[in-house]
């Protein structure tokens, strides 16, 4: 029985001073209130994803909502959530009975694979903030997004090709049930008048579907075209045409052969395999969106009367006032003008230590106020801030990058004018050479065209692709860019950034045999009151730790409370009265404990290497890449993780502009970059990098910019990306190969004029069918770099 | 042979009636959410309050 030791509600491990089987009070109340509406049974049916953020609900201030609410005339409001901790299909259950419960709402639903929750209801508007309490009480996290904002464009387009593709598949049913009939009828003896009949049936069913599902193939040849290139739609787009009207042209004219079946299934098996490659596009995408869209937070608004609001961080003007709360982030760059605080800024300088501000100061969007109330002066958007400046350099870095080409259209640009060549020779040696009536030329001439028409060719990418986006997938990989995989393949340096990518940016605490059990159960109770880093680091260090009630954090400083045995301080080493004393060695960020009268106490801290980091970049090297290391933190630090991780190369104090340009002097060597990194000065170097991947808690600038995005506390997704890209690359080598022997092969007998529909169709599937099954063993097969993992 | 005048249009009709279906089911929003709906069957939507549960702080 496990369940002795774990919390009844948010199934953590317990501690000692636990509530009756809870690991908390939070817990508590959220089981008597699953418990007071009767759905007791959602802890019977849900299975813990131990990925997800646990189910404990934070005493977080109350949001506000309502500037995300939708108004109807009648007096009914809706309202569109993001729901983060979604564990099962127990939990939207859950949130859904819970809703619908409430005899107001009168719709609650969550869309379960892009965890979005639409909610409607009558009466107050401001009544979503007490629904949504509800549910962050449960321990769910809420974010409200703007259903517009969110890419509807991908959706469409998704929508588009599966409406393209139900009408090609019905067509290419029913078109190949007619001309297995006329197949069968060439034995039998089918008379001329019955099979013309059949084609005219044929064409009937054939021409709309052409019309209709070869759209988006022919506005990307028109695209392409326009430009002056030429891509795999163009030979697609050309065939499927030229098949059509010369069937046409056969059906009018009483001909013995017509394609219309080799056309349309050619348009369904090229869709088919468009839509898939769309949808795990678009799936990754979705699932980088919501990552962003949690760790963005809404700006807190003050009102000169006094009043808050919240509202998106997009919508604030300068000039207003944005109030940070201990624990929050700050939404915007600006001006402290009233508080004092200590802010993390890790993900914007990789600094791991905590800066202080006083008003006058800077800061910036995207850092953590740790431990007072900051009133923010907003400054103007566009000035010379660095997020400004930052996204300037990435969108420079960007443009550099955009020019790389999928190896499917630099193939194309040499497979088209080689097919269409082959295709016109073949018209004119008929025609003229060998005398043919120009029909029976022209017939051959699109026999080649529909035989070496690409389906394989065209396969052969998307096919891996998808297959290898959904295993990434599965393991948490997010793959954003369509030619992602294919610039990791070529990857041969890896270059990491510090603070948040091989170290966790977390501080821990170093365990000191010199101090004492008790002082530390003391100091780390204490800790529990403060949402300061270090603070947090040695609160968690001492499990079943409760925080006191009546602790006093004095912003900059530390804490302190008043007990019986004298008053207890931890905190910074002058508010503990220690002067600067020899063993300030400096090695790494520390606080100070002090009870009563006793000796104060240090305790010391380290970012840790993420647990796997070593083996990783082993791992890499065994594979003949380079691993660099390039961070914005100290030297000492730099130095220390470099030597856990085994690095040789790194530099440190790096400033945005640095690493990118570290990185252009690699590209100049001729090397191939991957950049990891996550905070938002990584970001021009993520963009500049041949290929970059961020991990899902970096700053939202940084995931924008990466090309992959990974979720979780280890490294190994690096390598793990790596391996299935190079795999791919592999499988889509061995398919342009299969495909290119199939060409080979089918070609000069298209030429000779041997190709009738029947082998045309035959040809074409077998040899899709058989690029589908090679790429199908990506998903088999586990070569793995980094052998114990798990 | 002329029966397949008949039967032709016959299997087309179905065949349409089949496409309409399914573009219709795309169009109202039922392939949204694949894996949501895949699981919820296993969820009731209205069950009676548990009777007696001991085991529960009070």
């Amino acid at each position: 029985m496990g369940a002795a030791a774990r919390c009844r509600h948010c199934g953590a491990a317990l501690g000692d001073s636990a509530v009756s089987g809870f690991c908390c009070a939070g817990c508590q109340a959220a089981f008597r209130i699953v418990r007071g509406l009767g759905l007791e049974s959602y802890y019977r049916k849900r299975v813990l994803d131990p990925r997800q953020r646990q189910l404990k609900p934070e005493p977080a201030a109350p949001e506000d909502f309502t500037a995300f609410v939708s108004s109807e005339p009648d007096g009914s409001h809706r309202a569109h959530l993001m729901v983060d901790g979604l564990h099962c299909a127990a939990c939207v259950w859950l949130i859904e009975q819970v809703l619908a419960r409430q005899p107001d709402v009168t719709a609650a639903r969550i869309n379960m694979t892009t965890r979005r929750l639409a909610l409607a209801w009558k009466g107050e508007s401001a009544r979503i903030n007490e629904l949504a309490g509800l549910i962050g009480a449960l321990g769910y996290r809420l974010v409200p997004f703007d259903p517009a904002e969110l890419s509807r464009a991908a959706s469409e387009r998704d929508r588009e090709l599966l409406r393209a593709m139900a009408v090609a598949g019905f067509a290419a049913g029913n078109v190949m049930l007619l001309s297995i009939s006329v197949w069968a009828g060439f034995g039998e003896g089918m008379g001329p008048v019955t099979r013309e009949m059949l084609y005219w049936f044929s064409a009937l069913i054939a021409l709309p579907a052409v019309v209709y599902a070869g759209w988006p193939f022919y506005r990307s040849a028109a695209a392409a075209l326009a430009h002056g290139r030429a891509n795999m739609d163009v030979p697609i787009s050309l065939a499927v045409v030229l098949a059509s009207g010369m069937s046409l042209y056969e059906t009018a004219t009483a001909g013995r052969y017509a394609y219309f079946d080799a056309a349309v299934t050619l348009l369904f098996f090229l869709l088919v395999g468009r839509y898939l490659d769309s949808r795990a596009r678009s799936r990754a995408r979705s699932a980088a969106e919501r990552l962003v869209a949690l760790s963005g937070t809404a700006a807190t608004v003050e009102e000169p009367s006094g009043a808050r609001r919240m509202l998106p961080p997009a919508s604030v003007k300068p000039g207003m006032t944005v109030l940070a709360a201990a624990g929050e982030r700050i939404a915007t760059d600006g001006v402290v003008r009233e508080g004092e605080s200590d802010v993390d800024t890790s993900l914007i300088t990789g600094e791991t230590v905590p800066a202080r501000v006083f008003p006058g100061a800077r800061v910036f969007a995207g850092t953590m106020n740790l431990s007072g109330l900051l009133r923010i002066d907003v400054s103007g958007a566009g000035e010379r801030t660095l997020l400004a400046e930052i996204v300037r350099l990435t969108e420079a870095a960007e443009q550099g990058r955009a020019r790389y080409v999928a190896i499917a259209d630099r193939i194309a640009r040499a497979y088209v004018p080689a097919v269409h060549g082959f295709a016109a020779g073949t018209f004119l040696v008929w025609f003229l050479a060998l005398g043919a009536p120009w029909q029976a030329a022209l017939l051959n001439a699109i026999a080649v065209l529909i035989v070496t028409c690409p389906c394989a060719l065209a396969l052969a990418v998307p096919v891996v692709q998808v297959v290898a986006s959904g295993r990434l997938l599965g393991r948490g990989i997010l793959l954003k860019s369509a030619t992602a995989l294919e610039r990791l393949a070529a990857v041969d340096t890896v270059v990491f950034d510090k603070t948040g990518t091989l170290t966790r940016g977390t501080p821990e605490l170093r365990m000191d045999p010199e101090v004492s059990p008790e002082a530390l159960a003391a100091a780390a109770a204490l800790a529990g009151a403060s949402r300061h880093p270090l603070a947090r680091a040695l609160y968690a260090a001492v499990p079943g730790a409760r925080a006191p009630a009546g602790a006093e954090e004095v912003p900059g400083s530390g804490l302190r409370l008043a007990t019986p045995q004298g008053e207890l301080r931890l905190g910074s080493r002058s508010w503990c009265g220690v002067g600067e004393g020899p063993a300030d060695s400096g090695d790494g960020p520390e606080l100070w404990f002090r009870a009563g009268e006793r000796a104060p106490v240090r305790f010391r801290f380290a970012d840790p290497p993420r647990a796997d980091a070593a083996a990783v970049v082993a791992a890499l090297r065994a594979r003949r890449i380079a691993v660099e290391m390039l961070s914005g933190d100290r030297a000492e630090a730099v130095r220390a993780a470099a030597e856990a991780a085994g690095i040789a190369r790194f530099s440190a104090r790096c400033a945005p502009a640095d690493k990118t340009e570290r990185l252009r002097a690699l590209a100049a060597e001729g090397r191939r970059v991957l950049m990891v990194g996550d905070g938002l000065n990584d970001a021009p170097a993520l963009a500049a990098a041949h290929v970059s991947m961020s991990p899902s808690a970096a700053a939202d600038i940084s995931q924008n910019a990466a090309d992959v995005v990974f979720q979780g506390a280890m490294l190994a997704p690096v390598a793990e990306t790596l391996a299935t890209a190079r795999r791919a690359q592999r499988l889509v080598k061995q398919n342009f190969a299969l495909a290119l022997v199939y060409n080979a092969v089918t070609v000069p007998l298209a030429m000779m004029g041997f190709v009738t529909p029947l082998v045309a169709a035959l040809a074409m599937s077998s040899s899709s069918l058989l690029v589908t099954g090679n790429a199908l063993r990506l998903a088999r097969r586990r070569g793995r770099w980094i052998s114990s993992s798990t | 042979m002329d029966i397949i005048v008949y039967l032709i249009p016959a299997a087309l009709l179905l065949g349409l009636l089949g496409l309409g279906a399914f573009l219709w089911a795309l169009k109202s929003g039922q392939f949204e959410d694949l894996d949501g709906a895949a699981r919820r069957i296993l969820f009731d939507d209205d069950e009676p309050p548990e009777p007696g549960d001991d085991r529960g702080p009070s």
